[in-house]
């Protein structure tokens, strides 16, 4: 391993011109490059990233034909916006064929065992509990942490999780909570054996945001369900 | 002709004990000897076969490595047959047999013999077999079922003679540990039954009473120094009581943690390892009361409801640095600071 | 250099990065993804073949470039290309597979930093012709590759019961689960690096032996 050790043999004297015009043209060309990349991909990712968000979402409420996009305004009532808004609060109403509101998808994040686990579930206002959800990013271990997406048992929980409101309309009745072994309750999640950690992320995400995001789509019932007819 | 007269030169010590190291090995065994009968006790004839697994397995393992590799046959120093029953001790008495197999296995070969054989080993070997299984089975380590006694000796506890890297579906009547049920349900343990021993957990984490029985044998006879587990539990009992003093209901009492779980085997049979724990009074100190404080930390603030092997582990790899840094100043030698100081 | 030679040359160049050379085994060379990304087949492989393309296009670059690039400059020259080699590396991931990026996380952009490419561009392709540097970085990119694969094949194996996503033992299967847990990156590499030691340490013997045999008959027939 000769080759390693020695330097290329520097010339002196070089002026600092000749040293930007070297610096300066090498990076042209990596500009050029990476703008054009970027230019030829953009399209194809961003398409990627809507279908995998389209299929998701009708894996999550079934039945859904279309999908229309809110976000709360200052007031908390939930406004439409384009598909495609930057806006990072969205929640998804999904509707029938007859435009019926067949349930409501919104987006959770929160730290994993490793990175940020990002999930989406539906909740159907009908019968006011969560009726699926879906890891859509996650470096959980394989084979370990992994099992929140692949789990059947696991996932079983989230075809009816339990999140009816109190009387006021602004609290779940009860809290979701995390159980070690078979749950007793509607409003429990059963761990995932030797995923404790990866388990225990996902319910702390869907707790937290159910509590916020339930009582917002009950209030903003109404304004769900007409905008299916437009 | 002249006449020969021979001069035998040597240097110091002149004075030397008898012992040597098998006679050593066998006192610790020795002393380990009551809470390995309690285990038995407990756990019956599963108990039995993690043993002799275990035992049989770190035997072989370092007899075949010796053979092949032309060294001499170090068996009969009984270092490997002590690992063996320590590794048996940390285990769960449900575990499948070839669990145990292989982390003797590993304990031999990768804890101790890759490192250049007794006394060159940086980590407790038996702690790094349990590590090893503990990350790889992670369920397997922790089905734990309830101590029995004498009458259902016959009792297998758990799937023993599964297929190794078969899980085979047992429907076993499991329990939890008192640590895990203060974690997970805050459910404390009778100080009693934490004492005595009649409570779900590996094999030697049961009886507190005999394990220290056994560790006190060892202080009066010398083998250990006592300064390690003295401070580790001093540091548990500091630590713990005063989370407890902030916040009963939340925090254990200091004498939960000190007689459950596998503190009190890993403080006087573990900790003490003479390899693989510091040379130096002071050095063995610091070693304890680091343990005792990370015992505390991982099992109230970690993941995991028991913390005693990782903390040990943990201890084990800065005990060449507190060897260093712990050295004691030879007698008219100046110091190495000093010396920089005093310069111009 | 008769035609030949030259022919042996380049064989010998593209093959020292697979087997005598090689970065992951005998230069030890880029270990942080070779202990992070290797806890399935699919991702050792894609992050391997993204390695081996970035590695391939900064050599030819860089030695297309190596006599405008003046000396105080280079390194930070050779930085500015392979960054952007990994950024197109990405977004092409990106674009080809959104699970498989996703799965990568932070390791592609991080092989700006792995230390083969950067000890390519230095080593090898500043002072060699662009027709060997391309091959000096195919060669290393498919011994890094080909390291991946080893060890990324023991670990989902051993630790997850499957190759390349395929379930190969059923559902009653054991798994080590060690295997797919950091340390268990550091156990396949060190058996790897432990057989990887004996073969060469046998071979040597074998050349004293043959060399101590013909010294021994050259001395007799003096």
């Amino acid at each position: 391993m000769s080759e390693t050790t020695q330097a290329p043999v520097e010339t002196p004297q070089i002026n600092s011109s000749r040293l930007l015009m070297a610096m300066g043209s090498v990076g042209f060309i990596a500009g050029i490059l990476i703008v054009f990349t970027f230019q030829f991909t953009l399209p194809i990712i961003k398409a990627n990233e809507k279908a995998y968000l389209d299929q998701s979402i009708f894996e999550v409420v079934p039945n859904t034909a279309y999908k229309k996009v809110f976000t709360p305004d200052k007031n908390g009532v939930l406004t439409p916006i384009a598909e495609d808004s930057e806006e990072p609060y969205k929640i998804f109403a999904c509707y029938d064929k007859e435009h019926k509101l067949t349930g409501v998808v919104v987006e959770a994040s929160g730290q994993g065992f490793q990175d940020v686990i990002r999930l989406i579930y539906g909740y159907d206002p009908q019968k006011q509990a969560v009726i699926g959800m879906k890891v859509l990013q996650s470096t959980e271990t394989p084979g370990l942490g992994d099992k929140i997406i692949t789990d059947a048992k696991f996932l079983s929980n989230f075809a009816h999780l339990d999140v009816s409101l109190d009387e006021s309309g602004e609290r779940l009745k009860a809290p979701i909570t995390l159980i070690k072994g078979p749950r007793e309750n509607d409003h429990q999640i059963s761990a995932i054996t030797g995923a404790t950690i990866s388990s225990r992320a996902v319910t702390r995400m869907i707790a937290r945001s159910t509590a916020i995001n339930i009582p917002l789509i009950y209030k903003n019932l109404k304004v769900l369900e007409e905008a299916g007819n437009e | 002709m002249e006449k020969k007269i021979e001069l035998l030169l040597s240097s110091s010590p002149f004075l030397k004990q008898q012992e040597d190291t098998p006679a050593v090995m066998r006192q610790v065994i020795y002393s380990l000897l009551p809470a390995v009968l309690a285990a038995l006790w407990y756990f019956g004839i599963s108990a039995l076969m993690v043993m002799l697994t275990a035992v049989s397995f770190a035997l072989l393992t370092e007899g075949v490595y010796n053979r092949l590799n032309h060294k001499k046959q170090t068996l009969h120093d009984g270092s490997a047959l002590l690992t063996g029953l320590l590794l048996a001790m940390t285990l769960p008495p449900g575990i499948p047999l070839w669990m145990a197999a292989l982390g003797s296995f590993v304990a031999i070969a990768l804890g101790k013999l890759i490192f250049g054989g007794l006394g060159s080993n940086i980590f407790n070997p038996a702690l790094v077999g349990r590590a090893f299984l503990q990350a790889s089975f992670p369920v397997s380590l922790t089905t734990w079922v309830a101590a029995g006694s004498l009458s259902n000796f016959g009792d297998w506890r758990g799937p023993a003679f599964t297929i190794p890297f078969i899980q085979e579906k047992v429907d076993v009547l499991t329990t939890a540990t008192p640590l895990s049920m203060m974690k997970f349900e805050g459910h404390l343990t009778p100080l009693n039954q934490l004492f005595l021993g009649h409570s779900a957990g590996s094999l030697g984490e049961t009886s507190a009473l005999l394990l220290l029985l056994g560790g006190l044998y060892m202080v009066i006879r010398n083998y250990i120094n006592w300064r390690i587990p003295v401070a580790i539990f001093a540091a548990v009992m500091v630590f713990a009581g005063g989370l407890h003093l902030l916040n009963p209901e939340k925090f254990a009492p200091f004498y939960f943690h000190l007689f459950s779980g596998g503190l009190m085997l890993g403080a006087l049979f573990m900790a003490t390892d003479p390899v693989s724990s510091p040379i130096t009074h002071k050095g063995c100190w610091i070693f304890g009361i680091g343990i005792g404080f990370l015992v505390v930390l991982i099992r109230t603030f970690g993941g995991l409801p028991e913390g005693v092997m990782y903390a040990i582990l943990l201890m084990n790899s800065v005990s060449p640095l507190l060897n260093r840094v712990t050295q004691p100043r030879i007698y008219g030698a100046v110091d190495d600071r000093h010396k920089a100081k005093s310069k111009p | 250099m008769s035609e030949e030679r030259i022919q042996s040359e380049k064989m010998e160049i593209f093959l020292k990065g697979l087997w005598k050379d090689n970065p992951v085994f005998v230069m030890l060379l880029g270990m942080c993804p070779v202990l992070a990304v290797t806890n399935s087949v699919i991702n050792a492989v894609v992050m391997g073949v993204a390695t081996l393309a970035v590695l391939t296009l900064s050599n030819l670059l860089i030695s297309s470039l190596r006599k405008l690039i003046p000396g105080q400059v280079r390194i930070a020259t050779y930085i500015l290309i392979i960054a952007t080699f990994v950024t197109v590396a990405d977004y092409a991931i990106k674009a080809a597979s959104l699970e498989v990026h996703k799965a990568l996380g932070a390791f592609i952009s991080l092989i700006v930093v792995n230390c083969i490419i950067l000890g390519r561009a230095e080593a090898f392709a500043s002072k060699n012709s662009i027709g060997k540097s391309v091959l000096d970085g195919l060669g290393m990119g498919l011994g890094f590759t080909l390291a991946l694969l080893l060890l990324g094949s023991v670990r989902e194996i051993l630790g997850n019961g499957s190759f390349a996503g395929i379930d190969l033992f059923g559902p009653n299967f054991q798994p080590l689960t060690l295997m797919i847990l950091p340390g268990g990156a550091f156990f396949v590499l060190g058996s790897y690096l432990l057989l990887f030691n004996w073969f060469k340490h046998r071979k040597e013997k074998e050349q004293r032996e043959l060399e101590a045999v013909t010294f021994y008959t050259g001395e007799a027939t003096r």
